[in-house]
C-alpha cells in the first residue's frame, strides 16, 4: 500500500489524459443562459420546497451586484454567463430504488472510470455517491450507514427527507453573499452530497462523491454538506473527471463543513477535471468554495487535495476555527503542466482559544504553467494561545513556467505564534546524475523525486483514495525537463 | 503665499489648485521634466488617491489623513530661514555633509548647491535643475511609475524641490550625507519634496535621512525619491523616521541598479502617525546586490506599512531582506514585501524575512511577503513570524535570577539587535541603540530630544547648540 | 574488463586530466592515491558519465564498448557503479523505494522480470548485514538528515544491491571513523569476486590496510606518475606525496 501510495505522482507522469471520452446520454437541459426563470425551471425540476427557491432567488437578485473578482494570479477571457447550460441532468425514471434502474450507460461510465457502483464489486469500506453533470445518480451503501444514523445521500434527496437539517445548516459556513461563485451556486446549484454523522458516532466506512462532467457547454454547480455532530468521526473522499472539448466548461462548487464538540472531519480530494490539452484549448475552470467551521471545542478539520486537472484552479479550502482547542490542516499538492493555471492554497482563521493549524502545500510547476499558493491565516483577539505553522514549497521543471506564493497573515493578540515559511527550488542535476549512476533514467527518476517532495501530503490521503487515486490522476510531466 | 484647500474633496482641490498655478509648477523646469509633469496630472486625475481595494493599500487606509484641509507650500519661503538654529539633530556626534529640506524646500543660509572638491555636488533640485540641467534629465523620472501610482503622479507634477546628490564615477564619498526633512507650520500641511541621487561608477556614497516634525500640527508628506547606482558602485541608505503621531509620511523610494552593484537600505521608524514606505529596487545589472533592512518599533494608534518590491531583471542577482517589528497598544504593523524573479533571471538568490512581535492583543500585524518566480534555476525562500519571546529562553534566563520583566527587555532588545547591528556608521548604530532601547522601555524617544517638549507642557525654547548639527 | 587511454578532461575550459591511463582487469582492486585537487575524484566522474566535464581527447573502453558514448544511467545497467564522495540528499524519496526502482531497471535491462515487494524486502535484508545497516535507516529518505558514516554505509549497501562489475569509490573513507571505516571495508571485500573490479580512490592508506589491493597508483596533476604493488602505498605513508613531486622535478629537471 505504502509503494501504491508514493507511486501516485510517478503515475501522474505517464500518458495523456484518459477520461475524455464522452457518454451517450440522454439529458433534460435547462434552457441556455441564467435569469429568474432559469432558477425556477431549477427549482421547479426538482420539486423542491419554497424556502429553498426563495433562497436561490435572494442569491441570484444578490449575484447580479457582484463583479467577478480579478485578484488571483489567473488569466483567462471573460466568461459568458448567459452562454452556459445551468442544469443538465440524466433523463432517468421519478425514482431510483435500487442499481437495475440507473440507466446502463451510466453504469458503463463509472466503471469505465475504475469506479463500480455495484456494491458487491466495490472497494470494501467505501460508500460512493456519484454525481453525473450536476445530479447525483445513484448512492451506494446507503442501508448500512442507516443502521448507524449516518445520512449519506444526494443533496436533492436531503432537501426532500431532512429539510430541517438542510434549512438549519445550508449556507451557514458559506452564505449566500459569500463571493462571486458561491453566489452563482447557491442560485443554480443542482445537486450534490449531504452527509450526516450523528452524535457519537464514528463512521465505520469511507464516504466518497464522484463528480463528473458530461454534457456539452454545460456548467456544473454542485454543493456538498458535512455535519458531524459531536463526539462523531467521518473521512469523506471526492473525485472528478470531465471529457475533453475543446471549449472551457465552468464548475463552480461549494462544500461546507460543519463540525461540533469533539467532532473530526476529514475531507480529501482528487482533483482531475480535464485540464485542456498540450496547446492549453479547452478545460474545465473550477471556481470552488471549500469552507470548513470547527464550530465545537476540541474538534478538528482537515483538508487534504490532490490538483491535478482543470484549465484553471481557483480553491481556498479553509477552516474557521471556532472552537477552543479546535483543529485545522491542509495538506496540498498541486501540479500544473502545459498552459494550467493554479491559484490555490487555504485560509485558517482562529476565533477560539488554543486553536492550531497546519497548512503544507507543495507546488509543482511544469510547461508554461502558472502554480500560485494563496493563503490567510488570521487570528482575532479572542484567539488566545493561538498557533500556526504554514509551509509552503515550489517545485519548477522548465523555465518556462511560473511559481508564486502570497501567504496573507493577520494577527491580533498578543500570544499567538505564527510562522510561514517558503521556499522554491527545481530538481538539482546532482539528484539526477545519482539516480543515473543508480541505472534510473530522466523521466523515471523526475518521477521519484517529484513523489518523493509531495510525500509528505500524499501520507495524508486515505488508503482507499491512494488507490483510486492513482487511477484517476493522470497528467503528464512527460517532456517538462531535458 | 499658501494656497489653503477647503471644502472640495483634495483630489480635485489639488487638480484645480495644480491648474491655478501652472506657472509656479513649471517655473524653471527643463522642457523634459515639464512634459513629464503634464503626463503626472492627468496619471493623477486618473489614478486618484490609493485606496482599500487596491492590492498594496488593503490595510493601510489614507482616507482620514487625507480628510484634512491642507495647505499647499508653493513658493519658496524659507529659503533664507536659519533652519539649524530650530533643529537639533539626534545623533549629534555624527560627522556629515548636512542639508536640510523645511516644509519640501531646500532650506540654508548658504549656497543652494555644494561642490565638494572631487566633483561631488550636494544641494537643492530646483537649483540642480538650472544649473545641471544635463545631469539631472537623464534620471529624473526615469524610474518613479507616475501611470501607475497615484501618489507618484501626485508628486510628479507638484514636487518643485528637494535633494539633488551627484557622485562622479571613481569618488569615495569621505563621510555620510545627513538629509535632515523637516515640517513646521502653523497650517496643515501638504508636503511633496522630490530627491534625485546618482552614484557614479565604482563611486561609494552614505546617506542618512530623517524625518522630523517640528510640531504636532497635522501634516501629509508625500516624499519621491529617485535614485541611480552605476556600475561596481556601492550606496549604503538609512532613513531615521521620527515624526509626530498626528502626521502621515509616505516616502517612496526606486533605487535603479546597475551591474556589481551594492545596495544597503536601512528603514528605521520609531515613530509617527501614518508611515508608509515604498520601497523600490530594479537590479537591472548582474551580479548587483540589495539588501534591505528595516525595524519599526509603533505603539499608540500609529501604522507602518513596508511595501517592498524587488524586482530581479537579470540573472546572477542576490537580494536579502530582514525586517522586524514590535507593536504595541493599539497600534498596527503592516509588511507588505514582494520579490519578482523574471524569465531570465536565473541564478537568481532572493530571501526575505518578516519577525514580529505583538505587546498588546489591541495591536495587530499584517504580514505578506510574496514570491513570483518565473525561473527555475534560482534560490528564493521567504518567512514571516508573528509571535511572542520565546518561552524556553524565557524560564533559562528566570532560572538564572533574571526577572521577567528584564527578561523580556532582553529578548525584545536582543529581536532588535539583529536589525540593528545592520548598522554601519558607529555612532548612528549606538545612537540608535540608544534610542530602542528607550523605547523598549517605554520611553518615547521623539520626547527624548524633541524641541517642543510637550511632556513637560514648558513652552519650547529653541535654545540649540549650531556647532552640534 | 576498463582500459583508459590518453584521456584528457576540462571543466570550463581548465584542465583537469592530462593524458591519464588505466588498465583494470576483472578480479584487480586498484588503489589511486594523490594529494588534493590532482583530479581523482573528476576520474571517477568521467567514469560514471557526469556531464558537466568536458572528455577533450583520449578513450575509455569498457567491455569493449566505447564507454564515453553511453548515457549515465546506461553505464550504471552495464555495471559501474560510483560509491560517491559527497551523496546527495533526496528528500522525500525513501532508500527502498529509490533502490527498488534501481533494482528493477537494471533487471528490466537484463531482460529479466521485476522483483515481487517480498522478494526485494528479502535481497535489501540480506544486503542490509552486510554493512550493518539499521532497519530504521532503509525507511528514511535517501541521504537525508545522515551522518557521514550512515551516507558511506548507504552507499556500500547500494552497491550490494546493484551487484556492479565494476566499483568505483571516491574517498570512501573521508570522515568515517574507525568502526564505521571497519564495516564498509568490510562489505566491499565480502563483495569482491573473481569476476568483478575495484577503483578505490583514497587519500590516506589508511584504507588500504582493510581493502588490500593488487594496484597502486600514484596520481598527480591529472595523470598517474607512479605505479606499484600495495607497497608504495606504505612508502607513500611513509615520505609524503612531496617525495612523489620531488621525484618529479628532479626528472623534469633532467
Amino acid at each position: 500500500m505504502e509503494a501504491s501510495k508514493n507511486n501516485i505522482i510517478e503515475e501522474v507522469t505517464q500518458g495523456e489524459y484518459k477520461y475524455g471520452f464522452v457518454t451517450d446520454i440522454e439529458n433534460d437541459f435547462a434552457p441556455t443562459g441564467l435569469s429568474e426563470d432559469t432558477i425556477r425551471f431549477i427549482s421547479a425540476k426538482k420539486n423542491e420546497p419554497e424556502f429553498l427557491l426563495e433562497y436561490r432567488l435572494k442569491a441570484y437578485r444578490h449575484w447580479l451586484t457582484l463583479e467577478e473578482p480579478e485578484w488571483a494570479h489567473l488569466h483567462h477571457p471573460k466568461i459568458n454567463y448567459q452562454d452556459i447550460i445551468f442544469y443538465a441532468a440524466p433523463k432517468k425514471k421519478e425514482q431510483l430504488g435500487s442499481l437495475d434502474e440507473v440507466d446502463p450507460e451510466l453504469i458503463k461510465t463509472f466503471e469505465k472510470l475504475g469506479i463500480s457502483l455495484n456494491e458487491q464489486k466495490m472497494f470494501t469500506g467505501v460508500a460512493v455517491d456519484a454525481v453525473i453533470d450536476s445530479i447525483s445518480v445513484t448512492t451506494t451503501f446507503k442501508e448500512t450507514l442507516a443502521e448507524k444514523g449516518i445520512i449519506f445521500c444526494s443533496f436533492s434527496e436531503a432537501v426532500k427527507e431532512h429539510p430541517d437539517l438542510v434549512k438549519k445548516y445550508m449556507g451557514s459556513v458559506v452564505p449566500y453573499t459569500d463571493n462571486f461563485f458561491a453566489t452563482l451556486n447557491s442560485a443554480v446549484f443542482s445537486d450534490g452530497s449531504f452527509c450526516f454523522i450523528p452524535k457519537g458516532v464514528r463512521c465505520p466506512i469511507e464516504l466518497s462523491t464522484y463528480f463528473r462532467i458530461n454534457a456539452a457547454n454545460t456548467g456544473q454547480f454542485e454543493r456538498t454538506l458535512i455535519v458531524a455532530e459531536e463526539d462523531s468521526y467521518v473521512s469523506y473522499m471526492e473525485g472528478c473527471t470531465a471529457p475533453q472539448r475543446d471549449e472551457n466548461q465552468l464548475h463552480a462548487a461549494i462544500v461546507e463543513i460543519v463540525a461540533l464538540e469533539n467532532a473530526e472531519v476529514k475531507y480529501s480530494t482528487v482533483q482531475n477535471w480535464y485540464p485542456g490539452n498540450k496547446e492549453g484549448l479547452g478545460g474545465i475552470y473550477n471556481f470552488v468554495t471549500k469552507r470548513g467551521i470547527c464550530k465545537g471545542n476540541n474538534s478538528k478539520i482537515s483538508w487534504t487535495q490532490v490538483e491535478t486537472g482543470s484549465a484553471i484552479t481557483w480553491k481556498y479550502p479553509s477552516v474557521i476555527l471556532k472552537g477552543d482547542n479546535s483543529i485545522g490542516e491542509f495538506y496540498s499538492v498541486a501540479v500544473t503542466n502545459n498552459f494550467q493555471q493554479a491559484d490555490t492554497g487555504s485560509k485558517m482563521i482562529h476565533i477560539g482559544k488554543n486553536s492550531k493549524s497546519t497548512i503544507i502545500s507543495k507546488g509543482i510547476s511544469a510547461g508554461k504553467s502558472n502554480n500560485s499558493y494563496r493563503g490567510l491565516v488570521k487570528t482575532t483577539k479572542s484567539a488566545v494561545n493561538a498557533r500556526n505553522f504554514s509551509q509552503c514549497d515550489s517545485l519548477l521543471l522548465g523555465d518556462k513556467c511560473g511559481a508564486h506564493t502570497f501567504p496573507y497573515i493577520e494577527v491580533g493578540n498578543k500570544s499567538s505564534v505564527v510562522e510561514h515559511e517558503a521556499t522554491t527550488s527545481k530538481i538539482s542535476d546532482d539528484q539526477l546524475f545519482y539516480c543515473k549512476q543508480r541505472g534510473i533514467d530522466t523521466e523515471s527518476a523526475i518521477g521519484l523525486i517529484v513523489n518523493g517532495y509531495a510525500k509528505e501530503v500524499l501520507n495524508k490521503l486515505p488508503m482507499e483514495f491512494a488507490v483510486e487515486a492513482q487511477k484517476l490522476l493522470s497528467i503528464s510531466l512527460e517532456g517538462s525537463v531535458g | 503665499m499658501d494656497t489653503t484647500i477647503k471644502d472640495m474633496d483634495l483630489k480635485s482641490k489639488l487638480i484645480s489648485t495644480f491648474h491655478e498655478n501652472r506657472e509656479l509648477f513649471y517655473k524653471n523646469t527643463p522642457a523634459e521634466i515639464s512634459a513629464l509633469k503634464d503626463i503626472a496630472i492627468k496619471d493623477f486625475e486618473r489614478l486618484g488617491f490609493p485606496h482599500t481595494k487596491l492590492e498594496d493599500w488593503r490595510f493601510t487606509n489614507l482616507a482620514n489623513a487625507l480628510s484634512h484641509d491642507y495647505s499647499l507650500s508653493i513658493k519658496p519661503e524659507y529659503q533664507e530661514i536659519d533652519i539649524e538654529s530650530i533643529f537639533l539633530c539626534e545623533v549629534p556626534d555624527m560627522d556629515t555633509y548636512n542639508v536640510v529640506l523645511l516644509n519640501g524646500w531646500f532650506a540654508s543660509k548658504n549656497a543652494s548647491l555644494s561642490i565638494l572638491s572631487n566633483g561631488t555636488i550636494i544641494g537643492s533640485l530646483a537649483k540642480a535643475m538650472q544649473t545641471y540641467p544635463h545631469l539631472v534629465k537623464e534620471h529624473y523620472g526615469k524610474y518613479a511609475n507616475t501611470s501607475k501610482y497615484g501618489l507618484d503622479a501626485l508628486n510628479t507634477a507638484f514636487s518643485q524641490d528637494g535633494i539633488f546628490i551627484y557622485v562622479p564615477d571613481n569618488v569615495k564619498v569621505n563621510k555620510p550625507v545627513q538629509i535632515i526633512n523637516v515640517t513646521n507650520s502653523e497650517e496643515k500641511l501638504f508636503v511633496q519634496p522630490r530627491n534625485l541621487f546618482i552614484v557614479g561608477k565604482n563611486s561609494e556614497l552614505t546617506i542618512v535621512n530623517c524625518d522630523h516634525s517640528l510640531n504636532h500640527n497635522v501634516k501629509f508628506i508625500n516624499s519621491l525619491t529617485e535614485v541611480f547606482i552605476g556600475e561596481n558602485a556601492t550606496l549604503n541608505h538609512y532613513k531615521m523616521q521620527n515624526i509626530d503621531n498626528n502626521s502621515a509620511l509616505i516616502n517612496s523610494i526606486y533605487f535603479h541598479q546597475s551591474a556589481n552593484s551594492n545596495l544597503t537600505t536601512n528603514s528605521i521608524t520609531l515613530n509617527g502617525g501614518l508611515m508608509r514606505n515604498n520601497l523600490n529596487i530594479a537590479l537591472a545589472g548582474e551580479h548587483s546586490n540589495a539588501d534591505l533592512f528595516g525595524i519599526y518599533l509603533i505603539d499608540s494608534n500609529q501604522l507602518v506599512d513596508n511595501c517592498t518590491f524587488v524586482d530581479h531583471i537579470v540573472p546572477n542577482c542576490t537580494s536579502n531582506e530582514l525586517y522586524k517589528g514590535i507593536m504595541d497598544d493599539k497600534s498596527r504593523g503592516v509588511f507588505n514585501g514582494g520579490v519578482l524573479v523574471r524569465k531570465d533571471a536565473q541564478k537568481t538568490q532572493a530571501f526575505q524575512s518578516n519577525r514580529n512581535i505583538l505587546l498588546s492583543d489591541d495591536a495587530t500585524i499584517n504580514s505578506k511577503p510574496h514570491l513570483e518566480i518565473y525561473a527555475d534555476d534560482v534560490k528564493c525562500s521567504h518567512g514571516a513570524t508573528v509571535g511572542q519571546l520565546d518561552p524556553e529562553a524565557m524560564f533559562y534566563m528566570r532560572s538564572r535570577g533574571i526577572s521577567e520583566d528584564s527578561a523580556r527587555m532582553l529578548l525584545m532588545y536582543a529581536f532588535a539587535n539583529e536589525v540593528i547591528n545592520k548598522i554601519n556608521i558607529e555612532v548612528l548604530r549606538e545612537r540608535i541603540d540608544e534610542m530602542v532601547s528607550k523605547r523598549l522601555r517605554g520611553e518615547l524617544s521623539i520626547c527624548d530630544q524633541c524641541v517642543l517638549q510637550c511632556k513637560d507642557k514648558a513652552p519650547s525654547v529653541f535654545n540649540i547648540d549650531m556647532t552640534k548639527i | 574488463m576498463l582500459s583508459i587511454k590518453d584521456l584528457k578532461v576540462s571543466i570550463n575550459g581548465k584542465k583537469i586530466l592530462n593524458g591519464f591511463n588505466l588498465e583494470v582487469k576483472a578480479g584487480e582492486v586498484h588503489a589511486i592515491m594523490g594529494p588534493n585537487g590532482t583530479g581523482k575524484s573528476t576520474l571517477a566522474s568521467v567514469i560514471a558519465g557526469r556531464e558537466i566535464f568536458e572528455v577533450t581527447g583520449g578513450e575509455i573502453i569498457y567491455k569493449n564498448q566505447n564507454l564515453l558514448a553511453l548515457a549515465p544511467e546506461i553505464r550504471a545497467r552495464e555495471g559501474i557503479f560510483l560509491g560517491f564522495q559527497y551523496p546527495v540528499e533526496i528528500p522525500g524519496v525513501s532508500i527502498t523505494n529509490f533502490m527498488k526502482t534501481a533494482v528493477n531497471e537494471h533487471r528490466k535491462y537484463k531482460g529479466l522480470a521485476p522483483l515481487t515487494a517480498t522478494e526485494f524486502l528479502a535481497l535489501m535484508d540480506e544486503k542490509k548485514k552486510l554493512v550493518e545497516l539499521q532497519t530504521k535507516l532503509a525507511n528514511r529518505s535517501v541521504n537525508e538528515g545522515f551522518s557521514g558514516g550512515e551516507k558511506k554505509k548507504n552507499e556500500i549497501f547500494q552497491m550490494a544491491m546493484l551487484n556492479p562489475d565494476l566499483s568505483i569509490l571516491d574517498e570512501t573513507d573521508s570522515g568515517l571513523d574507525i568502526d564505521a571505516l571497519r564495516i564498509v571495508a568490510n562489505g566491499v571485500n565480502k563483495l569482491k569476486t573473481k569476476d568483478n573490479a575495484s577503483i578505490i580512490i583514497t587519500h590516506y592508506q589508511r584504507l588500504l590496510d582493510y581493502i588490500v589491493p593488487d594496484f597502486v597508483h600514484v596520481m598527480y596533476e591529472g595523470r598517474i606518475v607512479k605505479s606499484g604493488g600495495k607497497e608504495l602505498a606504505l612508502e607513500l605513508e611513509e615520505k609524503g606525496y612531496d617525495w612523489i613531486k620531488k621525484e618529479l622535478e628532479e626528472k623534469s629537471n633532467l
